[in-house]
Order: structure tokens, then C-alpha cells, then sequence
């Protein structure tokens, strides 16, 4: 997969606060990524940097071959674009603003009308753009950034403030967008939402990358610890798990026992073991640490702090 | 492209600002009705016949309600501006091809059509006041007007962006605009002002424009104002130039 965007050493600050230090990150053709972290880690100045609107301090940035500052007309033909908190003239109708975009570009614009129906917006199409709900609002910001049908789609913080139902609407448009052959770039400081959407995630934290891969990867590298927790009625159960090998702890609290350990045999042995000694379990369950715990472990701190 | 994203956004923006009804009747309604009732009153408190009333109701009433029109235009612009920018508007327009003069241009155009239709509006009511026998160049007029409009909405721009945010750009755009209409010599000659005024009117757009527009309405030539012109051009040039240095879009 060819590269869409080559972020290498970039570094942005705002007085005397930096704002982004060091930041460099590949973005392949067809993947969605993800940059995640807490509010105001960098995120948004990141994406802004990339998208054209802002010009790094140092570092270099090369988008679908631009250069986004000195192309950044060139580049934004080809990009579409959903920024954070952005808002549209309150009496403009949703028609009226599908229309004036398409009218901005080049390249002939997809069939408005199609898009709106895509994103459940035709019988919203004469609405003031004051009168949509939050979720109504971000669907049209989808379909302007998707009107000129870009090979590269920036969302920042997408879903921020919508409701569970909603979010995952969205979630399905966006992989929508992928598997029509785009790349996605997105930002998040909703762990489940990098999770479910994206083929690989950069961690940011106060403007630096901590690390970046896919979400499977990170959790394998940063978080091997694998639990089981199971029911049991028969007493002598946590002595033989203690000597399966890669077991670290074995906690009793009356029938419920709780196993921690590493690496992804662990399961298997715990089942090899119940079934060798013909252990009956009335419950059986595995927890697996995810995105979250990733990034606890990584800066020290929850995401939500 | 660029001028079919330009006529389109003018066209929007036309449309929407009809869509609120007391921000459109606001920067219409008002400098008609000052004139409506200052032309009602001239009239009856002074003699028809006397040269006061006569000069004050032909030639300053126009003008003062014209200068009322731009100035309206003006703080609708900056007030437009600075919503806008804080909405995030001014950013996501800037996040597409368009270019930032194209935008700025297009609200430009707005504030000018909205000018020339006031003033259409204007002289509609007014032509009671106005025996048949006046003869004035509307066409020359609204030029004069739409010039004079054009490069205060430059000074606008400026105050645009010193006003920190949406809910001070009415109060501060008025404080600002209002008081150039006192120092134009409409109502005081500028030269009899005190040094300080006098040098501050010099480099105020309404300075010129009310020569301009005073001359245009008495059926002057284009020709003898040419310098109005000019100054008004200077004045556009070095203001447009000054706020593409200090403008902020967010």
C-alpha cells in the first residue's frame, strides 16, 4: 500500500505552548487511522497541519504527493474535510449547503441528492441548518466532506456528543467510506470508537506519539496480561491452576476464581487443565485488556482524566 | 470556478440574511424610516417655501440617509463577521478550495446589493417630498453611494477584527462608525473642526464620500470629484491591505 500521507518531525506551537512535538506518522491508501488521546493532546493541531489550515513550525508534511501549505488549493480539491466544532450559517438549508460545496470544486461533484439519501437527509433537505439535531448536523458535515468524492477524508472527533445510536450510524458510514476504496483520518479520544473503526491508531499525548500500530498489536505489545474468571463448586481447583506455568495469580472470593497471566496460551491451558482433571464450571468467561488499559498503561492515566 | 463558488455563495448569503427578519429590517428599515420622519418633520416645521427647508430636505436628507444606508451596511458586515469566525463558519469555508478573498468577496457583494436596494426602497418613499420638477442622477447617485460603501466596508474589515468577540461587534462597530458620520461635514464643515477632529476626518472614508455624494445629488460632474474618488480608492487600498495583515478567520 502506497503511503497518502508522510508526516515526518513536525512541530507546532502557539507561544510559548507546544502544542505538537516531534510528530511523524504514514498513513496507507484504504486504511482508516486513528489518532487518539485526551483533549487537547495535539490531535486536532495534527490534523490541521495535514489538512493545510495550519503551517508547522518545523517538520515536513507530503499529502496524496502536496505539499499542504504551498498546494494547499491543489490538495484541498482532493481531500474532504470535517472539522471539530464547526458550525454553518443558521438559516442556511441543508440543500443550499450540498449545493454551494459541490459548486467549489473541480472535479464534478457527486449526485447531491443520492448523498442526502445515504445520510438519511432528504427529508431534511429544506431545513434551516439551526433547526437539525446534533446528529443531523454531523451527517451533513459528513456529506459536505464527502461531496467531491476525495480520495482522503479527514474527521476530527466525529461522534463527540451524539447519542450511542447515532455514533454507531456514524460508525457505519465510515467504514462505508473505506471499503469504497478511501482513506480515512480520523481523531477520537473515545477508545471503543478507535476500536471498532480503525485499521490502525497513533496514541498522542501532550503533542508526542507514543505509539502507533493496529489495535490488536498495541494491546498484544503493552498489555499481555490475560484474565479468566470462572464458577466453580469444586474446592481444590486453585492449586492446580497454580501450576500451570504462565499463571501469575490466582484470586478465590468463595465459588468465583479469578486467574491472571500472560500470553495467549493462557486460555487454553486454563481449559486443557479443567478438562484433565474433570473440573465442572458453571461459568466461564475471559477478559481480554483493550485500547483503554493500552493507554493507561502507557501514560499512567485514564484517557478520561 | 472560483467565480461560480463566488455567485453562489453571494446568492446564499443574499437569501439568508432576508431569512432573519430583524437583522434585515434592521439595516433596511431603519436608515428609510429616519428619513421618512426627519423628511416629514423638515417639511412641516419649516416654511416649504424657505431656502433652509428646501436646501436641507434636497440635498442633506439624502445624503445623511445614504451615509445611514453604507454605515448600516458596514456594521452588518462586521457584525456578520465576527458571528461567523466564532461559529467556525469563516474556517470551514477556508477549508475548501475557495480562496479567503473569495469569501470576504462575497460578503462585499452582499452588503452592496443590499445597499443599492435600500436606497431604491429609500427614494420609492421619499418621492413625495421631491416635487417632479427635481432632477437627480439615480444612476450616478447609487454609483457615488455604492463607492462610498465600498471603501468603508474596508474599515469594517478592520474592525472585524479588533472585536474580540460576536456579541461586542454591534456595540463596538456602532461606536465606531457612528461617530465618523458626525466628523464628515455633513453637519460641520471639517474645516472648522477642532485640529485633532479635523486630522482624524481627513483620513475617514465618510469625509470624502459626503462631497461626493452631496456634488453627484446637485448634479455635479464625475470629473469634479475625481479627488473624492481617488481618496476613497487610497482609503480602500490601505485598509484592505492593513486587515489582510491583522484579519483572523478563527
Amino acid at each position: 500500500m502506497r503511503p497518502v500521507i508522510r508526516v515526518s518531525g513536525v512541530r507546532k506551537t502557539y507561544g510559548r505552548t507546544v502544542a505538537v512535538d516531534e510528530v511523524s506518522l504514514e498513513v496507507s491508501e484504504g486504511e482508516i487511522f486513528g489518532l487518539i488521546g485526551p483533549n487537547g493532546a495535539g490531535k486536532t493541531t495534527t490534523m490541521e497541519c495535514i489538512e493545510g489550515l495550519r503551517r508547522p513550525d518545523r517538520g515536513t508534511i507530503s499529502v496524496l504527493g502536496l505539499d499542504p501549505h504551498r498546494e494547499v488549493y491543489k490538495l484541498q480539491d482532493r481531500i474532504g474535510v470535517q472539522l471539530q466544532q464547526a458550525q454553518l450559517q443558521k438559516r442556511i438549508k441543508v440543500w443550499e449547503a450540498v449545493d454551494l460545496w459541490a459548486s467549489l470544486y473541480q472535479k464534478r461533484a457527486i449526485d447531491a441528492e443520492h448523498l442526502l439519501q445515504q445520510l438519511g437527509l432528504t427529508d431534511k433537505r429544506n431545513a434551516w441548518f439551526m433547526n437539525l439535531s446534533g446528529g443531523q448536523k454531523q451527517r451533513l458535515f459528513i456529506a459536505l466532506a464527502l461531496i467531491n468524492d476525495p480520495e482522503l477524508v479527514f474527521l476530527d472527533e466525529l461522534t463527540t456528543g451524539l447519542d450511542p445510536q447515532s455514533r454507531r450510524a456514524i460508525w457505519d458510514l465510515v467504514r462505508g467510506i473505506r471499503d469504497r476504496g478511501k482513506t480515512v483520518f480520523l481523531t477520537t479520544h473515545l477508545m471503543e470508537e478507535a476500536e471498532r473503526l480503525c485499521d490502525r491508531v497513533a496514541i498522542i499525548e501532550h503533542g508526542r506519539i507514543i505509539d502507533i500500530d493496529s489495535p490488536d498489536r498495541l494491546v498484544d505489545r503493552h498489555c499481555p496480561e490475560r484474565t479468566v474468571a470462572l464458577t466453580t463448586e469444586d474446592p481444590m481447583v486453585a492449586e492446580r491452576f497454580r501450576a500451570i506455568p504462565r499463571v501469575d495469580a490466582v484470586i478465590c472470593n468463595e465459588k468465583r476464581i479469578t486467574i491472571r497471566g500472560r500470553g495467549d496460551d493462557l486460555v487454553t491451558e486454563v481449559i486443557d487443565c479443567l478438562s484433565e482433571n474433570r473440573i465442572r464450571v458453571t461459568d466461564f468467561r475471559t477478559i481480554l485488556p483493550n485500547l483503554e488499559d493500552v493507554f493507561l498503561k502507557l501514560t499512567g492515566h485514564s484517557i478520561r482524566e | 470556478m472560483i467565480l461560480r463558488g463566488l455567485w453562489k455563495l453571494t446568492w446564499i448569503e443574499i437569501k439568508i440574511f432576508l431569512r432573519e427578519p430583524l437583522g434585515a429590517f434592521g439595516t433596511i428599515g431603519f436608515p428609510v424610516l429616519v428619513f421618512l420622519a426627519w423628511g416629514r418633520v423638515a417639511s412641516r416645521r419649516l416654511a416649504p417655501s424657505s431656502l433652509a427647508a428646501s436646501s436641507f430636505i434636497r440635498v442633506d436628507l439624502p445624503v445623511f440617509a445614504s451615509l445611514l444606508i453604507a454605515v448600516s451596511a458596514v456594521l452588518s458586515l462586521v457584525t456578520i463577521i465576527s458571528i461567523y469566525r466564532e461559529g467556525g463558519i469563516l474556517k470551514r469555508l477556508r477549508a475548501t478550495p475557495l480562496r479567503p478573498q473569495t469569501i470576504l468577496t462575497a460578503q462585499v457583494l452582499v452588503k452592496l446589493t443590499l445597499t443599492a436596494a435600500t436606497l431604491a426602497l429609500m427614494i420609492l418613499a421619499g418621492k413625495r417630498y421631491y416635487p417632479a420638477g427635481v432632477h437627480v442622477r439615480l444612476f450616478s447617485f447609487t454609483m457615488a453611494l455604492l463607492i462610498s460603501t465600498w471603501s468603508i466596508l474596508s474599515i469594517g474589515f478592520l474592525i472585524a477584527s479588533i472585536v474580540p468577540t460576536a456579541r461586542f461587534a454591534q456595540p463596538i462597530g456602532a461606536m465606531i462608525l457612528y461617530p465618523m458620520i458626525a466628523v464628515s461635514g455633513l453637519f460641520v464643515p471639517v474645516e472648522s473642526l477642532p485640529p485633532g477632529l479635523h486630522a482624524v476626518a481627513r483620513v475617514l472614508p465618510l469625509t470624502y464620500a459626503v462631497p461626493l455624494l452631496q456634488g453627484i445629488w446637485n448634479g455635479d460632474a464625475w470629473l469634479a470629484h475625481l479627488g473624492d474618488v481617488a481618496a476613497l480608492i487610497v482609503i480602500f487600498v490601505v485598509c484592505a491591505a492593513l486587515s489582510a495583515k491583522v484579519f483572523r478567520w478563527e
